[in-house]
């Protein structure tokens, strides 16, 4: 990975993508829903796979399929090999400094998270301990420090404000930092599309000496990702959002740290030996990888790394950008203030996720009626209660774009938009 | 959109606008049950008195999609000043209409709420679309299930409600 930190670099002038030609890749896209060829607007939410992910699945089952780290003929040594090339072709994709030894596969970005609370959060705080969240996370880098909390006897749980327009409130970062013990961030909301500046976030928090987390789920898939320079502690994120295939997740974090957390799940693979009085645990990343891991899913994921950097990150990232700001524009051309979208304006801190409310329509009835249209939207809380409350709404509805999404896609979404105001008058 | 018309029918969009029986209740003496939808944060709040064996008082608040709402002010002037009996037939009624569906879209992989007892009888009870009246406008709902829970939720509530004010009278 030659390319640069988080996507707040100007954008790179390469080649645009050619959609048209992309979108023969994914299978999925050559269906039709309601009698209309999809228009699927909800990589947010998980992403489609290209063909070469699901042809490395399958060949991996019709070649190769054994169980990992244990068997020693040939296919299970190959089965070993595929497994740990997928962790270091995770590793490079994020940049990591040693990905053999940094990179944890979990189930996704959830379990991710909850491992970084019950492991390293178990063994490094007590009750009145500070930790920092924002108020724009996802339930899934809130609610496992708040069972952390519980267990623990009570910590004290700070959020970072968001502001007016949809960004990180950081004036107070000073005194909302002041000795904290983690520091756990979204690095790009799944609601508002704000790519929040981690790096800065990272070192007033690493000045305290506090521990960061980072949230990568939305911004690994999108945006040119390297941990060195996003100044994490860990940072995670999901195979089935990069394009790869469901029950994968990645958990990239310093070795130093891995090297003296305690297990999370206990079981098969995570030791070195165990006796009926005692265990010795495995060192990391096999120590956090109890029974048999997504083997296939590994294979997928490799293959859906190596399509995103054959395309190349920086790419995807303009393509996306641009998209953005086209779709910005031509909603507000068209439909003016009937849309309301949440979120930074389009420019360089901001993601191709689009939340939206359209005039009084309820978020999911504008999904139903975009449904009629093959528009596949997101209407919901987003996992993000707390940021629903602080925009003042229940639910919104939520357009979120992928490398293949073009203005024709844009178009079908407005002429929903149309009828859903038709219907509900 | 011949689905899309028949799911939000003319008395659906009318409820959705101009619901019926809105606000709260002093509770007490009202009883109060809020029911959520997990999945898209639907809110109803159900307030009812129950005075000898009837359902004399009911109101509905909340927000939500059209559907809740709708479903929600037609369950109200549906139940409102009803016998309990009369109102617990009528929730079973009209979680037939939905379940029935969801039991026979099972075998399609479409999931759905499962309301147990229902929908594992087997031989559905036959739905006297006749007795629902009005409410009979949501039955376009089960050909979207995902929506199924948004219809059903005041109804699961007042259900609960009932239950609750019948279990601390015993």
């Amino acid at each position: 990975m030659s390319t640069p930190a988080h996507g707040l670099d100007a954008v790179p002038m390469s080649a645009p993508l050619n959609t048209e030609a992309l979108r023969k890749d994914f299978p999925l896209l050559a269906r039709k829903v309601n009698g209309r060829p999809i228009v699927y607007l909800d990589a947010a939410a998980s992403a489609l796979q290209p063909r070469s992910v699901i042809d490395a699945m399958t060949h991996y089952y019709e070649t190769t399929h054994s169980n990992v780290h244990r068997g020693v003929y040939a296919t299970a040594e190959e089965a070993t090999a595929e497994y740990e090339r997928a962790r270091i072709v995770a590793g490079r994709f994020l940049g990591a400094p040693d990905p053999a030894r940094e990179v944890v596969f979990t189930k996704n970005t959830t379990e991710s998270l909850n491992l970084v609370a019950q492991s390293w959060g178990r063994a490094n705080l007590r009750a009145g301990d500070s930790v920092l969240l924002t108020e724009m996370e996802h339930h899934s880098n809130i609610v496992p420090w708040m069972l952390l909390s519980e267990e623990l006897g009570g910590l004290d749980i700070r959020y970072i404000p968001v502001d007016g327009s949809g960004r990180l409130d950081l004036s107070d970062l000073e005194s909302l930092v002041a000795g904290v013990k983690v520091v756990a961030v979204s690095a790009m909301s799944n609601v508002l599309g704000t790519i929040n500046p981690v790096a800065s976030i990272a070192e007033a928090a690493h000045r305290e000496g506090a521990v960061v987390v980072a949230d990568g789920a939305q911004l690994v898939p999108h945006v040119p990702t390297d941990v060195v320079a996003l100044g994490a502690d860990f940072l995670a994120f999901s195979a089935h959002k990069t394009m790869g295939p469901t029950g994968l997740g990645v958990l990239w974090g310093r070795a130093e740290l891995l090297d003296a957390m305690p297990p999370f799940l206990g079981g098969g693979g995570m030791i070195l030996d165990v006796k009926l009085d005692g265990f010795k645990a495995a060192p990391p990343p096999a120590r956090f990888e109890a029974g048999t891991p997504p083997i296939a899913e590994a294979v997928g994921l490799t293959a859906a790394l190596r399509y995103l950097n054959d395309i190349g990150m920086d790419r995807i990232r303009a393509h996306e950008m641009s998209l953005t700001n086209h779709a910005l524009a031509r909603l507000d051309e068209k439909l003016g203030s009937d849309v309301q979208v949440f979120g930074p304006p389009a420019g360089q801190d901001r993601g191709g996720v689009l939340s939206f409310a359209y005039r009084d329509v309820h978020a999911h009835d504008l999904a139903q009626v975009l449904d009629q249209f093959g528009v596949c939207v997101r209407p919901g809380h987003h996992c993000a209660k707390p940021l629903m409350r602080k925009l003042g709404v229940q639910a919104t509805a939520r357009a979120s774009l992928s490398l293949f999404s073009d203005e024709h896609d844009i178009e079908v979404l407005i002429e929903g938009l149309a009828e859903a105001g038709r219907l509900f008058g | 959109m011949a689905d899309l018309e028949e799911l939000y029918r003319e008395i659906i969009l009318d409820h959705y606008r101009s619901p019926r029986n809105r606000g709260e209740l002093e509770s007490p003496p009202a009883h109060r049950v809020e029911g959520f939808n997990p999945l898209c944060g639907d809110e109803v709040v159900v307030s009812m008195v129950v005075e000898n064996g009837r359902l004399s008082d009911l109101k509905i608040a909340g927000s939500g999609c059209s559907i809740s709402q709708s479903s929600a002010s037609l369950m109200s002037g549906a139940v409102k000043g009803k016998p309990v009996g009369e109102v617990r037939k009528l929730i079973s009624t009209f979680k037939g209409m939905m379940s029935i569906h969801e039991a026979s879209l099972e075998g399609d992989g479409h999931g759905g709420e499962s309301n147990g007892a229902e929908v594992l009888a087997g031989e559905p009870e036959e739905i006297d679309l006749e007795k629902l009246g009005e409410l009979a406008a949501l039955q376009g709902v089960v050909k979207f299930p995902v929506r199924i829970k948004c219809a059903t939720l005041s109804w699961n509530a007042l259900a609960q409600g009932l239950d609750e004010v019948a279990a601390s009278a015993s």
